[in-house]
């Protein structure tokens, strides 16, 4: 039997995917039917048993989210969706929203009865012109269609280039027209969010998981993954692999398991470092192959399951290299609120470039780390956390590495090797 | 051309409240300028009744806003980690000679201008290009060349997973505005790497 | 009253652990304030007490446990409200929290420029201070420094240093949370992330020179201030602002007897932290070059030629001796000086022809004054309890700002209720979303009696009333009709205390009736006469009318402009033809044609008080130590001793000890006779009735030599509505001429919202100067036709 669950993917391989023949074909839109004729708390209540986790990167039950939100107080209520898909490595609500909008618009209407809200808001990146027609067609679709505008508005939102919009309250205040900075909480959210109204923000994904979890049941969803990390998620491999892509499978599953399905790191080389779930998430590397890829697992390993991106990248990728470029775009992201964020990265980078050169000293290596314990758990927001992950875990992986660029005074790496049209080596 | 006051209005009535339209404003007003130019901000600063440093204070937060033109084809280059690593950064350097320019760069005819991009959320498509924000992907130095040879002549190839043709910076700016221009239904559904998956659960691996 | 309900609120109190000392504080204080309770000083930038908080800095850094749970990181004490079982530390007992700060503090001085040697805010400086404090002993952060061009001007007035910026946003914040002016912002991002404008709308705001005061380096500096002194040279001395009525509490630098900086002072009850530019950056006129120095006589050929004191004073008795004459006092005394005038008038002129009203005035407003504001005590306080405040012919930016900044306070923080009966919509009424009542010019009356208002309610109404009748007769029906409050307020810093030490023709000291022979028993004992003049006194167009008319002979005029009055050729006529004294800091209309000008102490060169529009006294010290100048009181002793009737009020203390020994009037107050409610005159074609109020910034003589604070002025238009401008055919910034018969202003035309039979355009700006120019005031009619 595969081990693979697609479900969220089941009908990708159809060319007229992303349309609403297509989804209503596939039986698309009946779930929301279904939802619509129940009791809000009883669609919560299910979405809570189903133990369905939030797939955009912290993984809080997303029942109960929905759950907090203040019934009966007269107030606007909204969904807004985080589609904004920026960490590095991450590249699986795109491809959904580009072969599947539709399920995105079902899952709102859900989740929009559910906490009895009246307008959602899907707020995508702005980098990616056609999925933004997609969207933007499909919500048109399903307005024509009767499924949007009878009591439940949807409105696209496009970015215009920051990664920290990803954050929450950063979206939040984004979407309202403001500089997408981080706001204070408390308020959180579900008591005063946008509009400093009661709002649910959920990733992509997660919202997508919730038609089939009403149409097949809780139970059905929980029977997939682990203890405490239910269902199936899609797990994007890239990098040095023979065949990267997108692999919707049960939780728990290991980067051993994935990576014999993709026909293994590219030929004649071997995996040196990983990220579990993009750039934010400490580093792995061949010790953690069987470590199960759910939200208690990494954990434990030392990292975080974030968003199941998973960059490989094989021995001939220079470590240090590869930090400072994920430490330049944190300088580059830097929403520039806080002051640990914004001028820790401006150091960092610097400190970085240094010994990538071969012009740092070993010194420099312990001024790092103490910058990073500075930053780390000071900033505003967890961008400034994410962006000393890769440098800790790198530097308590690979000190070794880092010290022979000090020793030899470069870098010891020939990037064209690390190059796809370098090649596999046969 | 001169921005379209009616039509931003109905930009400006998808929302509950109209500041938010800020951000499609602006976009609106780079398919019309192709960046954001002061008449721009001064006249969303008055459809939205803010102040013109409110407006600017939005304009130079994002990095797709631009305050100064560029290309009629405006080509980036992933440079974070993972694309750089398997080619990026040799695409990069490759394009900066290939059209003389730096990053930020807009090649004399104002055909192209060439920028280095963070993670564009296609990585199992590295290395990625992306022009006018169209995906271009697996690309090497050679197809990244013929890419902006195309787009200087006039005829830039297709995107790899967007409409039958390259649109131009303008019109992609315009879709950002969340203006339909037809094209939704051209292109694959999804690529290769998309697909992976479901074709191996379906072969039963 | 007000004491005794606030004390019977209960106020829940949370009792807190910090550094193992025990406070306690009202439920909802912040961990860094009930630190300070204690004399903890926790190192922060962003933090501000009237700003909301932001926790941007994460200077303040401290561990923190609730209920024996402690937060897995140091949390953010600006932002944090106090709870019960809770235990704070920090720097001072927790390393956490102490290697946080240090970790801050290093961070933000890697980007700094090391130009403290050369930095305005050098030796009064946050940073510098708490990286000392708070800071490590060793740099080790030796890569390349962030750099921008070196200062840019964001106004005339500010100059922004972005490499000092520590990018705290107190400045942005300020601007949008408190004065609604959201000119400057954070613009990029990132560690490219500055405080700036858009390139083509500079920082004016009436209330920017608070971002200077409040940023914590030295990045935003004031142009006038600019590389003028080290804080350590500097004496300061706590004064109150003369510019207006809103009664600043302000400081006052001098350096070698010369002013260099006012900055706003901490009255939470008045300014709290704020005050307005023209406050802060108008003092120039007190150093000019043109400062009356001697006093000066009119010789037999007609000249004003220098002369000693003992002959000046010499030569204003001799032409006072025996005369019909006098007192004239603009609205700028001190309530010492004023009651100086007062006594004078009556025993040294034997008179109760006094008027401090400098403008234009009606009978009306004189016994409304009399019969409600003398004595009143509506304050800032009952703005905050307001259910709905009521603007009637009141501008409150332009007019009295720091009664707009509580408005706006309230507006933003309790959504306050807030409506305007006036001709035209302003600036302050979009920021207050004030619900705009449009009448025409001289129907303001008939449109307030509509107001929807209640015993909680308060009307806060303009001296400008004055030019609309019966509508301060209306006002007077309303609040007895609703039992909502009154609030008079004036421009003027001195007119309140000049009502309350009587400088008026109807009323003796504490608005004692005139007419009541007790209320002048009263007063005649306290001065030691046999008795007090009986009649009540002319107005100031009386006064005029009767110096034209040979009715009177003589005046003694302090600090008045004749063309702050209207026909000010007809006032300055009247005054050719009379002796005139005039008391004065500095050449003016009224010099040119007094007989004796005896030159008088400047604000900051005395002690004093003002009663702001409150009726609270201002007092402040001498902030030059060593001026020779003396205050108006002192000289008209002086004068009256010359005169042989002594109003023995030698200093300013004696006058002031005098005034409040004499206290309030509990007897019956001036009778209130309403006057009927006026309508506006009916207009057709080009005709316009003319509407029109002073700036904040404009022409004003206390203003003079402020270039830069100038540049920040609101721009000069004549404001039309868009049936007019169609009609005269012109839009929005061309020009327009608006004249009568005695003469005309053409300036640029704003087409905004305004009754359709109004032009407005402001009184004293540049190039339109509504009084001199057309000789017009309020509801007059004038023609407006495109220029």
């Amino acid at each position: 039997m595969s081990k693979l669950t697609p479900v969220l993917s089941a009908h990708w391989d159809q060319p007229d995917s992303f349309t609403i023949e297509a989804y209503t074909r596939n039986g698309g839109y009946t779930a929301s039917k279904k939802a619509l004729a129940m009791d809000p708390d009883a669609v919560i209540q299910m979405v809570k048993d189903s133990g369905l986790r939030g797939r955009g990167g912290a993984g809080f039950p997303t029942g109960m989210k929905w759950g907090f939100i203040p019934q009966g107080d007269d107030k606007d209520h909204y969904l807004v969706v985080n589609a904004d898909e920026s960490e590095p490595g991450t590249c699986k609500d795109t491809p959904l929203l580009m072969a599947n909008p539709h399920v995105l618009i079902e899952g709102c209407i859900i989740a929009c009865h559910a906490i009895r809200a009246k307008h959602a808001f899907i707020y995508i990146r702005g980098e990616v012109t056609h999925v933004v027609r997609r969207v933007n067609a499909a919500i048109a679709d399903a307005y024509k269609a009767g499924h949007l505008g009878n009591g439940i508005e949807l409105t696209l939102h496009i970015g215009a280039g920051a990664y920290i919009c990803g954050e929450e309250t950063a979206l939040l205040d984004s979407l309202e027209g403001f500089r997408g900075q981080p706001r204070l909480r408390p308020p959180f959210p579900a008591i005063a969010g946008l509009y400093a109204r009661p709002t649910v923000v959920n990733n992509v994904e997660s919202i997508s998981a919730v038609p089939a979890i009403i149409n097949n049941g809780a139970e059905w969803y929980q029977s997939m993954g682990t203890e405490k990390s239910k269902g199936a998620t899609l797990y994007s491999l890239s990098g040095h692999v023979n065949n990267p892509g997108q692999f919707e499978a049960p939780l728990g599953i290991t980067l051993r398991e994935i990576l014999e399905l993709a026909g293994g790191i590219r030929n004649g080389h071997k995996l040196k470092f990983w990220t579990p779930g993009g750039s934010s998430t400490p580093l792995f590397t061949d010790e953690h192959l069987d470590t199960p890829l759910d939200y208690e697992g990494v954990a434990a390993a030392g990292s975080m399951l974030g968003t199941k991106a998973l960059q490989i990248f094989d021995e001939t990728t220079c470590v240090v290299r590869a930090v400072l470029r994920w430490t330049e775009f944190y300088k580059h992201e830097s929403c520039g609120k806080c002051t640990p964020c914004r001028e820790g990265t401006w150091w960092l980078v610097q400190i970085l470039r240094d010994l990538e050169n071969g012009t740092g000293t070993e010194a420099d290596l312990e001024k790092l780390l103490d910058l990073c314990d500075n930053i780390m758990g000071r900033s505003f927001c967890a961008l400034g956390d994410g962006a000393t992950s890769p440098i800790t875990s790198s530097i308590k992986y690979f000190r070794d590495e880092y010290i022979a660029h000090v020793t030899n005074g470069a870098c010891p790496f020939d990037p064209v090797k690390s190059t796809l049209f370098a090649g596999a080596v046969n | 051309m001169t921005l379209d006051r009616d039509l931003m209005q109905t930009i400006i009535k998808r929302y509950p409240r109209s500041r938010s339209a800020i951000m499609p404003l602006l976009h609106y007003v780079q398919s019309v300028s192709g960046y954001v130019t002061n008449d721009g901000i001064e006249t969303i600063s008055e459809l939205l009744e803010i102040e013109t440093a409110e407006v600017s204070a939005v304009a130079t937060f994002y990095t797709q806003y631009k305050r100064k033109p560029v290309g009629e084809y405006h080509v980036g280059v992933c440079t974070n980690t993972l694309c750089a690593v398997m080619g990026g950064d040799a695409i990069f350097a490759a394009l900066k000679d290939h059209l003389g320019v730096e990053n930020d760069g807009v090649t004399a005819d104002g055909k192209v201008s060439l920028e280095h991009i963070e993670c564009n959320a296609a990585c199992d498509y590295a290395p990625v290009v992306m022009a006018n924000w169209e995906f271009y992907d697996n690309q090497t130095v050679e197809s990244a060349k013929a890419l902006v040879d195309g787009a200087r002549a006039g005829n830039p190839p297709a995107p790899t997973r967007g409409p039958n043709r390259l649109v131009t910076y303008k019109e992609a700016s315009a879709v950002l505005a969340g203006l339909d221009d037809g094209l939704a239904r051209e292109g694959v559904q999804a690529g290769e790497a998309t697909l992976l998956g479901l074709k191996l659960s379906k072969e039963g691996k | 009253m007000t004491t005794t309900q606030d004390s019977a609120v209960a106020v829940e109190m949370i009792t807190v652990v910090i550094d193992g000392f025990e406070v306690s504080v009202p439920k909802g204080t912040l961990i860094i304030r009930a630190a300070e309770k204690l004399g903890i000083q926790i190192p922060r930038f962003c933090d501000h007490p009237l700003l909301d908080p932001v926790g941007a800095c994460r200077q303040c850094l401290v561990d923190v446990e609730i209920n024996g749970r402690a937060f897995p990181k140091p949390q953010a004490s600006c932002t944090i409200p106090v709870e019960p079982n809770m235990i704070v530390k920090t720097q001072l007992t927790s390393p956490v929290a102490d290697k946080a700060q240090k970790g801050v503090m290093e961070l933000l001085l890697g980007n700094h420029p090391l130009d403290c040697p050369v930095c305005d805010k050098g030796g009064e400086c946050p940073l510098q201070n708490q990286a000392m404090s708070n800071g490590r002993a060793d740099a080790r952060l030796d890569g390349y420094k962030r750099t921008f061009e070196k200062p840019i001007n964001i106004s005339s007035s500010v100059l922004l240093d972005r490499e000092r910026c520590v990018l705290c946003a107190r400045c942005t914040r300020f601007s949008a949370q408190i004065a609604s002016d959201p000119f400057i912002t954070l613009n990029e991002r990132g560690a490219l992330q500055q405080v700036g404008i858009y390139e083509n709308d500079p920082f004016k705001s009436y209330f920017s020179g608070n971002t200077v005061q409040i940023c914590p380096v030295g990045a935003l500096t004031g142009a006038s201030y600019r590389f003028r002194a080290r804080p350590f040279d500097l004496v300061s001395t706590p004064s109150a602002c003369e510019h207006c009525a809103s009664g600043c509490d302000m400081r006052t630098d001098v350096r070698r007897g010369k002013t260099l900086r006012r900055l706003a002072g901490d009255d939470p009850s008045v300014n709290e932290e704020w005050n307005c530019d023209k406050g802060r950056w108008a003092f120039k006129y007190v150093t000019a070059l043109d400062r009356l120095t001697h006093p000066l006589v009119r010789n037999s050929s007609g000249e004003l030629v220098q002369a000693s004191w003992p002959e000046a004073l010499a030569a204003a008795a001799a032409g006072l001796k025996g005369k019909r004459a006098a007192v004239l006092t603009g609205g700028r005394v001190t309530t010492e000086d004023a009651y100086g005038y007062s006594k004078f008038a009556r025993i040294a002129l034997a008179t109760n022809d006094i008027d401090y009203r400098a403008r234009v005035t009606s009978d009306e407003e004189r016994d409304f004054l009399a019969a409600y504001v003398a004595g009143s005590s509506t304050t800032y306080r009952d703005i905050d309890t307001a259910d709905h405040v009521a603007l009637i012919a009141f501008e409150p930016e332009e007019e009295s700002p720091i009664v707009f900044l509580r408005l706006n306070k309230n507006f933003k923080k309790r959504g306050l209720k807030v409506s305007a009966v006036a001709t035209k919509g302003s600036i302050a009424m979009d920021k207050l979303k004030a619900d705009f009542i449009k009448v025409a010019p001289g129907a303001e009356a008939s449109a307030v009696a509509g107001l929807a208002l209640t015993a909680k309610s308060v009307i806060l109404v303009g001296e400008r009333a004055s030019e609309s009748a019966g509508l301060f007769s209306a006002v007077a029906a309303l609040a007895a009709k609703t039992g909502a409050k009154i609030a008079y307020i004036p421009r003027r810093a001195g007119e309140r205390g000049a009502l309350e030490a009587g400088a008026l023709g109807t009323v003796l000291p504490g608005g004692r009736p005139v007419v009541d022979a007790a209320a002048r028993v009263d007063i005649a004992a306290a001065w030691g006469v046999d008795s007090l003049p009986a009649t009540p006194g002319r107005t100031s167009s009386q006064i005029i009318d009767a110096l034209a008319s040979g009715d009177l002979d003589a005046v003694v005029v302090g600090g008045v402009d004749a063309h702050d009055l209207p026909h000010s050729h007809a006032v300055l006529d009247a005054l050719k033809k009379s002796f005139v004294v005039s008391l004065e800091i500095a050449p003016s209309s009224v010099t040119a044609v007094a007989d004796v000008v005896l030159p008088v102490a400047a604000i900051t060169e005395k002690s004093g008080s003002f009663l702001n529009w409150e009726g609270r006294a201002r007092a402040f010290d001498s902030a030059v130590a060593d001026s020779h100048n003396r205050s108006d009181v002192r000289i008209l002793s002086m004068l009256a001793d010359a005169l042989g009737n002594p109003i023995s009020l030698g200093t300013v203390t004696s006058s002031a000890r005098e005034f409040n020994q004499l206290g309030s009037w509990d007897g019956a107050r001036v009778q209130f006779a309403p006057v009927a409610a006026g309508t506006a005159k009916s207009v057709s074609g080009n005709d316009a009735l003319l509407s029109s109020w002073r700036r904040l910034l404009d022409m004003g003589t206390l203003q003079k030599g402020e270039d830069n604070l100038a540049g920040t002025r609101r721009p000069t238009v004549a404001v039309i509505s868009t049936k007019r401008a169609e009609s005269i055919g012109v839009t929005t910034g061309q020009q327009v001429r608006v004249s009568n018969a005695h003469g005309s202003i053409t300036i640029p035309v704003l087409v905004e919202d305004i009754h359709e039979d109004a032009v407005w355009i402001p009184r004293n700006s540049f190039a339109s100067q509504a009084l001199v120019a057309l000789d017009a005031v309020h509801g007059d009619v004038v023609t407006v036709v495109k220029a």
